[in-house]
């Protein structure tokens, strides 16, 4: 849940991208506050993942900066990016190592336990299932107890069952005071999983606030039935 | 970079299939290919139709009987012969396929060649031959082996002709016996000693006496003849070789054929797994997504081209050691020399573990990338191994200027030199520049990928 007075984790401050002539950021700034759950949405081509990429360090802004380095913010690609052909431990140490944490061993079996996925530690990541993957996925981008977690669709493969426990997932993490920023295409999840959400069109920041804020704008809930309308709603406002 | 570099060690001993492929095939494939490019090509099966009497090959020469069909065997040696009855028969086998050619030796051959050698006129000795010309590499070949094999038994007649005729040369200059058809043995005077009858008569007579001027002309007359004739032998005897060939080596080494095939078998292996490895774990970690969150400050893009460089150069260092040591072996190559090859080796597995990692940085899943690897190596092996000489100048000079541009062709030099001697230095040093320059491409190629 959102709690206005906790400390802040992650600032964006003027974030722009821009590839030759096109702009796919153009100054986008927002804060995050520790246990914080924030949704980006917006149309394909928004800026969605070029903003998480670079919060999480992968790309370089043109313009503008990000509070934190990139060793200090757990980054999850929207596809698991992990190795098949190892198993389950051995991908969590394989990264724990790489990440220099100081007890791998500690580290990979807290890990197992909170992916819930301890009698399959020793399964290649090849024979589980893709909700399955993607909470490895995720547990490696919690392998160095970073203070903000950086997800890319992160339940676009995933049935139904699996998503819930995914969110489920997530928001323990965010309880337990970790700032979470995600992209989706999902508004009904932003909805559910959302303190605050960033609408994004065009490469620009439109919105910043909770979704009951984002229905209040386009008119209020007679004209709004949900998040998605509201949206939907919104972005067409402004000529998107 | 050291879990990094466990990490793939575990990924390739997870996957026995794909590397048993990788390792059986590039040693099986490299090895066939030494093997066929040092053995020369299988006897070619020829036709042959002798439609000689079998009483009448034999030629006389000077006081000899020479059986003509002697002559035959030699092109024996290089053919694989078909041996047929009729001249019909010959040439159904050549139009059958069953052989490449067929010569065809008619009935009046050794007539005739007696008649030429014994200078009576007549035309000369002819034999057939018939060619397929389905195929006209194999018809060359084919008549490339008769022909030279013709011109080695009309060589060896020649050689046998002069023989006899030296040794007239001798009767005629020293005396002697030579036996004459029908009239049997004859006894020869000779110059010298016509000569030294001369002189005895001579020297019976006045000095005044009117036959003295004629006799003395007679004398010199046998003198110089004989001692002109005399020189005539040596004349003759080269007339059969009249050029001697000596083979100097002026470039490369005097590397055997089954060295070569070594090393072509070792440096084809190498090429294949240090270049499908390092091409295809690059591309593997972008296929599995890893990549990203790898070079997002776990692994910089250097680290990783130098930890795939090291994979793949240690994969092709250690088997291209131990197919070398087992060739060696086999082969009685001389193991002091075995520090040098071990240092081209790992020279050479560095090369193309640079270029198979810039081939894994152009692209982007593993199977891409394999292809890649194939599409550019065969070819560049192809035309590193195309010898001087055979094609236009133009045509090799571009062969080189390629097969410089890419680890084949130096890796060929140096464990040339290694084994045989020569100078290993320069491609050697060759090696490691295309090594840097590879990697320096890779490392490039990376920036494009996130």
């Amino acid at each position: 849940m959102t709690d206005a007075t906790a400390p802040v984790a992650l600032t964006a401050d003027g974030v722009t991208k821009a590839y030759g002539e096109r702009r796919a950021l153009q100054g986008v700034s927002f804060s995050a506050h520790r246990g914080e759950r924030i949704a980006i949405i917006g149309p394909n081509g928004a800026g969605k993942t070029t903003l998480l990429q670079i919060l999480a360090g992968s790309l370089k802004p043109t313009g503008g900066s990000v509070s934190l380095k990139e060793g200090e913010i757990g980054w999850v690609p929207q596809q698991p990016a992990l190795y098949t052909k190892l198993t389950v431990a051995e991908n969590l140490r394989l990264f724990a190592r790489l990440e220099r944490v100081a007890d791998v061993a500690g580290t990979v079996e807290r890990m197992l336990d909170q992916t819930g996925l301890r009698d399959r530690a020793r399964d290649e990541l090849g024979s589980l299932s893709g909700g399955n993957r993607q909470r490895v996925n995720v547990a490696i981008g919690l392998l160095a107890e970073p203070s903000v977690l950086l997800l890319d669709e992160p339940s676009s493969s995933l049935d139904p069952r699996q998503r819930e426990r995914l969110w489920a997932f997530v928001s323990g993490l965010a309880e337990a005071g970790t700032a979470v920023v995600y992209a989706t295409h999902n508004v009904a999840e932003a909805e559910r999983f959302a303190d605050r959400v960033l609408v994004l069109a065009d490469g620009e920041l439109l919105f910043s606030g909770s979704p009951r804020e984002l229905e209040r704008t386009v008119g209020g809930d007679a004209e709004a039935p949900d998040l998605e309308s509201a949206f939907v709603r919104f972005l067409h406002d402004r000529g998107h | 970079m050291r879990w990094l570099l466990l990490k793939d060690l575990q990924i390739l001993r997870r996957s026995p299939l794909l590397v048993g492929v990788l390792v059986g095939y590039s040693v099986v494939v490299s090895l066939v290919a030494g093997v066929a490019l040092s053995s020369g090509p299988s006897k070619p099966a020829v036709a042959f139709a002798n439609l000689v009497a079998p009483d009448d090959s034999e030629i006389a020469l000077g006081g000899r009987r020479v059986d003509a069909s002697q002559y035959a065997d030699k092109l024996f040696e290089k053919v694989e012969p078909i041996r047929v009855k009729t001249r019909a028969e010959a040439i159904e086998k050549v139009r059958s396929g069953e052989a490449l050619g067929a010569l065809v030796v008619p009935a009046d051959v050794t007539q005739k060649l007696q008649g030429t050698l014994g200078l009576g006129g007549g035309g000369r000795p002819q034999v057939e031959v018939y060619y397929s010309a389905e195929n006209p590499l194999k018809t060359q070949y084919v008549k490339d082996t008769i022909d030279s094999t013709l011109a080695e038994a009309n060589a060896a007649i020649s050689a046998e002709v002069l023989k006899e005729s030296a040794k007239y040369l001798n009767v005629i200059v020293a005396g002697g016996k030579v036996g004459v058809p029908i009239v049997g043995e004859v006894d020869i005077l000779g110059l010298r000693r016509a000569r030294a009858i001369i002189e005895a008569t001579l020297a019976t007579l006045p000095e005044d006496a009117p036959q003295r001027p004629g006799l003395e002309q007679v004398s010199r007359f046998a003198g110089l003849a004989a001692d002109n004739l005399d020189l005539s032998k040596p004349i003759l005897a080269s007339i059969s070789k009249p050029v001697r060939v000596t083979r100097i080596i002026v470039s490369g080494s005097n590397a055997s054929l089954s060295a070569f095939a070594a090393e072509a078998a070792v440096v084809g292996s190498m090429m294949f797994v240090a270049l499908l490895l390092a091409a295809g774990m690059l591309a593997l970690e972008r296929e599995e997504n890893a990549f990203g969150r790898l070079v997002r400050g776990l692994v910089s893009r250097t680290g990783l081209v130098v930890e795939k460089v090291g994979l793949a150069a240690l994969a092709a260092f250690v088997l291209t050691t131990v197919m070398l040591g087992i060739l060696a072996a086999l082969l009685g190559l001389d193991f002091a020399r075995a520090p040098l090859w071990l240092i081209v080796l790992a020279a050479g597995s560095l090369a193309f573990g640079a270029m198979g990692v810039a081939i894994g940085g152009a692209t982007r899943e593993v199977r891409s990338a394999s292809l890649a690897a194939f599409v550019v190596s065969l070819p560049v092996a192809a035309l590193a191994l195309v010898p001087s000489g055979s094609v236009a100048d133009g045509i090799y000079d571009l062969i080189r200027v390629i097969s410089a541009v890419f680890p084949f062709r130096p890796a060929m030099d140096a464990l040339d030199a290694a084994i045989s001697g020569g100078d290993l230095l320069a491609p050697l040093l060759h090696l490691v520049a295309l090594a840097l320059v590879f990697a320096a491409l890779a490392r490039l190629s990376l920036r494009r990928f996130g």
